[in-house]
C-alpha cells in the first residue's frame, strides 16, 4: 500500500441520526410534562408569597416545645408506634417469603406462578399504607391493630419483591451443582439459594422495618394507632407545643431507627 | 469390557435444526479416566450435560446402572444423579457455607431435607468427609468458608464433594480451566488417583492436550458435535489433531 494514497477522513459518532431523534423525544416531551404539570396545579401566587411569614409563625407559636406534655401523652403512644412497625414488618416477612420464592422463575420454573405472584406483589404495593390503614380501620376499628395490619400489607409487596430478584441473581452454577448431586428442591433452596440470599434478606427486613417506623408514625391521622394519633389530637386542638414535642420525638425515633439499622448492617453483612 | 455408561445416538438441538451434538455413540468402561478433547464450542460441555440430565437430550439414549436416564422424570432422575457425581471449570461450590458443608452437599440427595436443614447428617458420612478432606489434601479446613479458599483448594473441595456422592461416574467440565498451569497439573493428578482409589470412572472434559496424553487412559476428540478421534495417547498425530482443532499453524 502507498503511502500517499489519500485516505479518507474516518468519522466516528457517538449516536447514530437515529438515536438522536430519539433523545431529541424524550427530551421535549419531558419540557412538554413540566409546563403541563406546572399549568395544572395551578399556584396562587398571593398563598406563595407569605409562605416564609406563615411559616415563622407556626414556628414561634411551636416555641418552646412543650417537654412535660412527653410523659402524659407521647410516650405510650411512640412505644405503640415502634410496636405497629416491628410487629407489622415480622407480618410482612412471613407473608413475602412464600410469594417471593413463587416469583422466581429459578426456583419455581412456572411462568403462571411467577405473574400470580408479582400480581400479589403489585397489588400490595399499588396501595399506600394510609389506604391501607383506612381499609383496615374500617374492619377492624380505630387502633393499633388496623396499623399493623396495614403496615403488613403494604410491606409485603416491597419485601417479596426484592426478596424474590435476590434469590433471581443467586449464582446458577452453584444451584446447578446440588441439582447434579440429586438434591430435592427443598435442600436446594435452603442449601443454595438461603446461604447466597441470606445477607440481602436480612438488609430488605431491616430496610423495611426501618421505613416501616416512620410510615407507622403517620397511621394514627387516619385512626390507625400510634404516634400520629398524638400529633393528630395537638393539631386539632391547635396545641403547637406539643405538635412540636410529636414531631421531635418521631425525628428522635427515626435517627435512633437508622443509627439501630446501620450498626446492625454493619455486623451482619 | 463392562460398560458403566453407554451414550446411544445421542442429539441436541438448542435451536431447532442446529445441531451441537450430531448423534453420540460412545461407551464408557467401569475404570479408568476418559478425556474429552475439542475446541471451544463443539459440544464437549453439552455432550457431559447431557449425561445427568443438566441439559436436556433432543434424542437419543443414555444408559447407566441399567437404566435409560434420558427418559428419567422426578425422584428417579434425582437418584439417577445422585449416583454421578460432577465437578465444575467455576468449582460451583456454595461459596458462604464451610468446606465441612460443601462436602455435606454432596449426600443432599440421601438425606431427608429436613435432617439436612437441621444439618445433621449420619456419623458415616461425617467421617467419610473428614476423611476425603485429608485425601485431597484439605486436613484440618473443615470450618474454614469456602470463599475464603484459593481456585485450587476450592476445585479440591469440589472433588471431595463429587466423591461424597459415592458416585459409580465422575463427571468433570472443564476442571483445570480456571487454574494456572501446576495447580491444573495437581488437580488432573488428583482426579485420576480418586478414580482409582474409589473405583470410579472419570470423564473429563478438556481442551489442553498436553494435560489430556499425561493423564487420559483413552482420549475421545470431538469436533462439530460428532466423535472424530477415539483412542491412546499415542495415537493424537498432527494429522488427528488438525481434524479436531482445524488448522495447523498453532502445531509446532
Amino acid at each position: 500500500m502507498s503511502a500517499t494514497a489519500p485516505v479518507a477522513t474516518r468519522v466516528w459518532q457517538r449516536f447514530t441520526p437515529r438515536e438522536r431523534f430519539r433523545r431529541f423525544v424524550i427530551y421535549l416531551v419531558m419540557v412538554v410534562a413540566i409546563v403541563q404539570s406546572a399549568r395544572m396545579v395551578e399556584i396562587i401566587p398571593e398563598f406563595l408569597y407569605d409562605a416564609p411569614q406563615q411559616v415563622q409563625d407556626l414556628l414561634t407559636r411551636m416555641w418552646p416545645i412543650a417537654w412535660s406534655h412527653y410523659p402524659e401523652g407521647v410516650h405510650e403512644a411512640l412505644v405503640e408506634t415502634i410496636h405497629i412497625a416491628s410487629l407489622g414488618t415480622i407480618l410482612s416477612i412471613l407473608m413475602a417469603v412464600p410469594v417471593g420464592l413463587m416469583a422466581a422463575n429459578n426456583v419455581v420454573p412456572n411462568r403462571t406462578v411467577n405473574y400470580l405472584a408479582k400480581l400479589i406483589l403489585v397489588s400490595s404495593r399499588s396501595v399506600n399504607s394510609l389506604i391501607w390503614a383506612l381499609l383496615f380501620v374500617a374492619v377492624f376499628g380505630p387502633g393499633a391493630l388496623a396499623g399493623t395490619l396495614a403496615i403488613a400489607f403494604r410491606s409485603v409487596g416491597f419485601v417479596g419483591k426484592l426478596f424474590g430478584e435476590a434469590l433471581e441473581e443467586a449464582n446458577r452454577g452453584t444451584i446447578e451443582a446440588l441439582e447434579a448431586s440429586g438434591a430435592p428442591w427443598f435442600s436446594r433452596l435452603l442449601w443454595g439459594y438461603w446461604p447466597q440470599v441470606k445477607p440481602a434478606f436480612w438488609s430488605i427486613a431491616l430496610f423495611r422495618w426501618d421505613i416501616n417506623v416512620r410510615e407507622s408514625a403517620v397511621l394514627g391521622l387516619v385512626g390507625a394507632g400510634g404516634i400520629g394519633m398524638a400529633l393528630d389530637t395537638a393539631m386539632n386542638l391547635f396545641q403547637w407545643p406539643r405538635v412540636a414535642m410529636v414531631l421531635f420525638a418521631i425525628f428522635a425515633v427515626v435517627v435512633i431507627a437508622e443509627i439501630v439499622v446501620t450498626q446492625i448492617r454493619k455486623r451482619i453483612l | 469390557m463392562s460398560a458403566s455408561l453407554e451414550v446411544r445416538g445421542l442429539v441436541k438441538e438448542y435451536v431447532r435444526g442446529k445441531r451441537v451434538l450430531d448423534g453420540i455413540s460412545l461407551a464408557f468402561a467401569a475404570t479408568g479416566l476418559t478425556a474429552i478433547i475439542g475446541a471451544s464450542g463443539t459440544g464437549k460441555s453439552t455432550l457431559l450435560r447431557c449425561v445427568n440430565r443438566l441439559v436436556e437430550p433432543t434424542s437419543g439414549e443414555i444408559h447407566f446402572g441399567g437404566r435409560d436416564i434420558a427418559h428419567l422424570k422426578g425422584r428417579d432422575l434425582r437418584e439417577a444423579r445422585r449416583e454421578i457425581g460432577m465437578v465444575f471449570q467455576e468449582y460451583n461450590l456454595v461459596e458462604r457455607l464451610t468446606v465441612m458443608e460443601n462436602l455435606l452437599s454432596g449426600r443432599l440427595g440421601y438425606v431427608h431435607a429436613l435432617k439436612a436443614w437441621l444439618r445433621k447428617f449420619p456419623q458415616a458420612d461425617i467421617d467419610r468427609a473428614f476423611d476425603l478432606l485429608d485425601e485431597v489434601g484439605l486436613a484440618g479446613y473443615a470450618t474454614q468458608r469456602a470463599d475464603a479458599l484459593s481456585g485450587g483448594q476450592r476445585q479440591r473441595v469440589g472433588i471431595a464433594r463429587a466423591v461424597m456422592q459415592r458416585p459409580k461416574l465422575l463427571l468433570a467440565d472443564e476442571p483445570t480451566s480456571s487454574l494456572d498451569p501446576k495447580t491444573s497439573v495437581e488437580i488432573m493428578s488428583l482426579m485420576r488417583d480418586m478414580g482409582r482409589e474409589h473405583g470410579i470412572p472419570v470423564i473429563v472434559n478438556m481442551h489442553d492436550v498436553e494435560l489430556a496424553k499425561r493423564f487420559a487412559d483413552r482420549i475421545v476428540g470431538m469436533a462439530g458435535g460428532t466423535v472424530v478421534y477415539d483412542g491412546g495417547a499415542e495415537g493424537l498425530t498432527d494429522n488427528v489433531l488438525k481434524s479436531i482443532y482445524g488448522g495447523e499453524s498453532w502445531l509446532t
